[in-house]
């Protein structure tokens, strides 16, 4: 009885939500699926629903190109990671010691990150490319044994790519944890001093560790950043020279749109999901497991 | 006699009912392309103007950037949806492609009535052709195997202009010694194989192109042909800059136009970037054959597939379209705008520079003589996943000094048989 009597309370927010439950189910986990179903399909320039079990699998781990791309995203992954929170991190501990003009250099720092992938990436191109950027001034100033030329070596280009990427999110996660800095209590750090702690320690050992959830919301914001990097690349060196650059996602692009294997593209995709799954899914679950 | 006027008369309420339907339902013509910027845009125009002159109407679908691989993505999700575009623009063994689809359409009425077949070289030919039905029209011919040459910078190195590869090593050495670039290159995976294919062809011969990187036979990819052509194609490398990663092919050329590099390998299209710069073919730059290509003829067509279409109007007008690119007046207008050649044979060329007039006579000589090639580095040749996969590997040759002659020749091998 009760049932048929129910306010509009009970059933509105359902009907609110509804439609944004539905379509984030097609369109993001529909979509994921349908993925999935390509890349163990026979689908090369048009999506074709011939079934092949893990045949574009098993072309996609043979492929030199996409070891290169893996082994690319692991040292892009973590140098970038790494450099961008530890600037990132350095950055935001000295702009807290209440230094002039604050405003204004927390801008410059964060305006890295109102810049687009492809600016960053066509302008740092120019810088370290031996004959236009660095090494060129340097030689034109009279260091004429000066040399750079990371860009155009295929062993080093790819830390180029950290370079720029390195630069141009530093000053993200600089903002991060400046907020955070600021939510701590001054009593604590002034405790800490009363009882004789120098500052690199009270850094180290009270306001560091308490910033823990600011440390993963941003680790989670940069390693996205990282895997789904494309546009960098492209800008950059688009995946040369050769392929000793190129990511998954330009991998996956190649692949996909410009070669007619649609089927290696949609596995490669499926891969790079499961790493970032691989990344997202132990957090969220220990996230969850603190709040309960 | 009554049977005879029986048809003379069903046969002229034919025509007049064909006449009828062109004028009043006349078609509308929807082509997806990517010429957006200057001369192109210029051609496009005009196959526009000829069409509406016909009473269709001409739907413009432009994609521009990425050389078609914007326009690709944004085709493929239209035909995805049953939404075709009457006409797009696609070369190569990607028509087979697409034809295998299904969803191209058989054009060899207009082929036939228009006599294709015997204005069409057969090389050129069997591209647009799927299961021997015309899927596709030919718009132009660009030369790949060229060499082009600063007269200033040939001057003041003392060198003479190459006709086979010992010469241009030689030549190469008299223009680094003078303090200049030798080889403007730009490190771009299809620059590289560009380079790569006019080795091949200098060295191994039309015969061992065709088998080792057409039909991609396993034993002339790792034999000792390929080995040489791989040896001289690496010794090329040492006469380029190492600033060439990168490098837009444009910006090669402007090496060679402000005679601070030698000679560079790139296609005709280069060309129109010497005369964007007032330079003159013969006084200020040269065009030659590729070393050891001078009987030999790389060429990349492009080309326009025709999609099956619904309303019978618009079928009239995909018709029109398609006779309208193959009609000497388009072909003359576009391929002058373009800096490429007419792939109609036997048409006056008098307006023509003469880059164009050898590149066209060249282009019937060796039709004829079978050593009329098409480029893989522009996707003539092979399909594109073998295509890319044998791109890799060359570009990973030439950029990586520590991988051997012997690695890169297996890895080839390997790569050619992606599918």
């Amino acid at each position: 009885m009760s049932s048929k009597h129910r306010t509009p309370v009970d059933w509105l927010p359902r009907i609110v939500v509804a439609p944004s439950f539905i379509i984030s189910l097609l369109f993001i986990y529909g979509l994921m699926a349908w993925n999935g179903y390509l890349s163990m399909s026979a689908s090369r320039i048009l999506p074709n629903y011939e079934f092949v079990g893990l045949q574009q699998y098993t072309a996609l781990l043979e492929s030199d190109r996409f070891r290169v791309a893996m082994t690319n995203m692991g040292i892009f992954g973590v140098l970038f990671i790494g450099g961008a929170m530890a600037i990132g991190v350095l950055l935001a501990i000295l702009l807290d010691q209440k230094v002039r003009a604050e405003g204004v250099l927390r801008t410059v720092y964060l305006y890295p990150m109102a810049v687009s992938m492809i600016v960053t990436g066509t302008a740092w191109k120019w810088m370290l490319n031996p004959g236009l950027g660095l090494e060129h001034l340097m030689r034109q100033w009279g260091f004429e044994s000066f040399t750079f030329d990371w860009l155009v070596r295929g062993e080093t280009a790819i830390y180029c790519i950290v370079i720029a990427g390195v630069w141009q999110s530093a000053g993200f996660v600089m903002a991060l944890f400046l907020a955070g800095l600021r939510g701590i209590d001054e009593s604590i750090i002034k405790a800490a001093q009363v009882d004789g702690a120098s500052l690199p320690r009270i850094y180290w050992s009270i306001i560091l560790p308490s910033l823990r959830p600011v440390f993963f919301s941003t680790l989670m914001v940069v390693a996205h950043l990282a895997i789904k990097s494309f546009d960098l690349v492209m800008a950059l060196t688009a995946g040369g020279p050769g392929y000793a650059t190129d990511l998954p996602a330009t991998f996956m692009y190649a692949t996909a749109f410009t070669r007619g294997q649609i089927g290696v593209g949609a596995a490669s995709a499926t891969v790079m999901l499961a790493t970032v799954a691989a990344i997202v899914v132990p957090y969220l679950y220990s996230e969850l497991r603190t709040k309960r | 006699m009554k049977t005879l006027s029986k048809t003379l008369i069903a046969r002229a309420a034919l025509a007049t009912a064909a006449l009828a339907a062109g004028a009043v339902h006349a078609g509308e013509v929807e082509v997806l392309h990517w010429w957006t910027s200057g001369g192109e845009a210029k051609a496009a125009s005009a196959l526009k103007a000829t069409l509406q002159g016909q009473g269709h109407t001409w739907k413009d679908f432009a994609v521009a950037g990425g050389g078609g691989d914007n326009a690709m993505t944004v085709l493929k999700s239209r035909v995805v949806s049953g939404n075709a575009p009457a006409a797009a623009q696609i070369k190569g063994p990607a028509l087979q492609e697409w034809a295998a689809e299904g969803v191209l359409a058989n054009i060899d009425g207009v082929a036939k009535a228009e006599k294709w077949d015997s204005v069409l070289p057969p090389v050129v030919a069997n591209v647009m052709k799927y299961k021997g039905n015309y899927i596709a029209a030919p718009v132009n011919v660009h030369r790949v195997n060229w060499l082009w040459t600063s007269n200033e910078a040939f001057k003041k190195a003392g060198a003479k202009v190459p006709t086979n590869w010992d010469e241009f090593f030689v030549a190469a050495e008299k223009l680094k010694k003078a303090g200049l670039i030798a080889v403007a290159h730009g490190g771009q995976n299809w620059q590289d194989f560009t380079t790569f294919e006019s080795v091949a062809l200098g060295v191994g011969g039309a015969d061992f192109y065709k088998k080792a990187l057409v039909q991609l036979d396993e034993a002339s990819l790792t034999g000792a042909t390929m080995t040489k052509v791989l040896d001289t194609f690496k010794k090329v490398k040492g006469y380029t800059d190492k600033n060439a990663p990168g490098r837009d092919w444009n910006l090669a050329t402007a090496m060679v136009i402000k005679g601070e590099a030698g000679m560079q390998l790139m296609g005709d299209w280069a060309k129109g970037e010497f005369q964007a710069a007032g330079k003159k073919p013969g006084a200020d730059f040269g065009c030659s054959a590729a070393p050891g290509t001078a009987k030999s003829f790389t060429f990349n067509v492009d080309s326009f597939a025709m999609f099956k279409l619904k309303n019978d109007a618009n079928i009239k007008a995909q018709n029109d379209l398609a006779a309208a690119i193959m009609s000497p007046a388009f072909q003359e207008t576009f391929n002058l705008n373009k800096g490429s050649i007419p792939v109609r044979l036997g048409m006056d060329l008098a307006k023509f520079d003469d880059c164009a007039k050898l590149s066209a006579k060249d282009f019937v000589d060796t039709a004829k003589s079978g050593s009329l090639v098409p480029s893989v580095a522009h996707g003539m040749a092979i399909p594109s996943a073998a295509a890319g996969a044998i791109q890799d590997v060359v570009s990973q040759f030439w950029n990586d000094d520590k991988m051997s002659t012997k690695d890169a020749q297996a890895k080839i091998a390997a790569a050619a048989k992606t599918k």
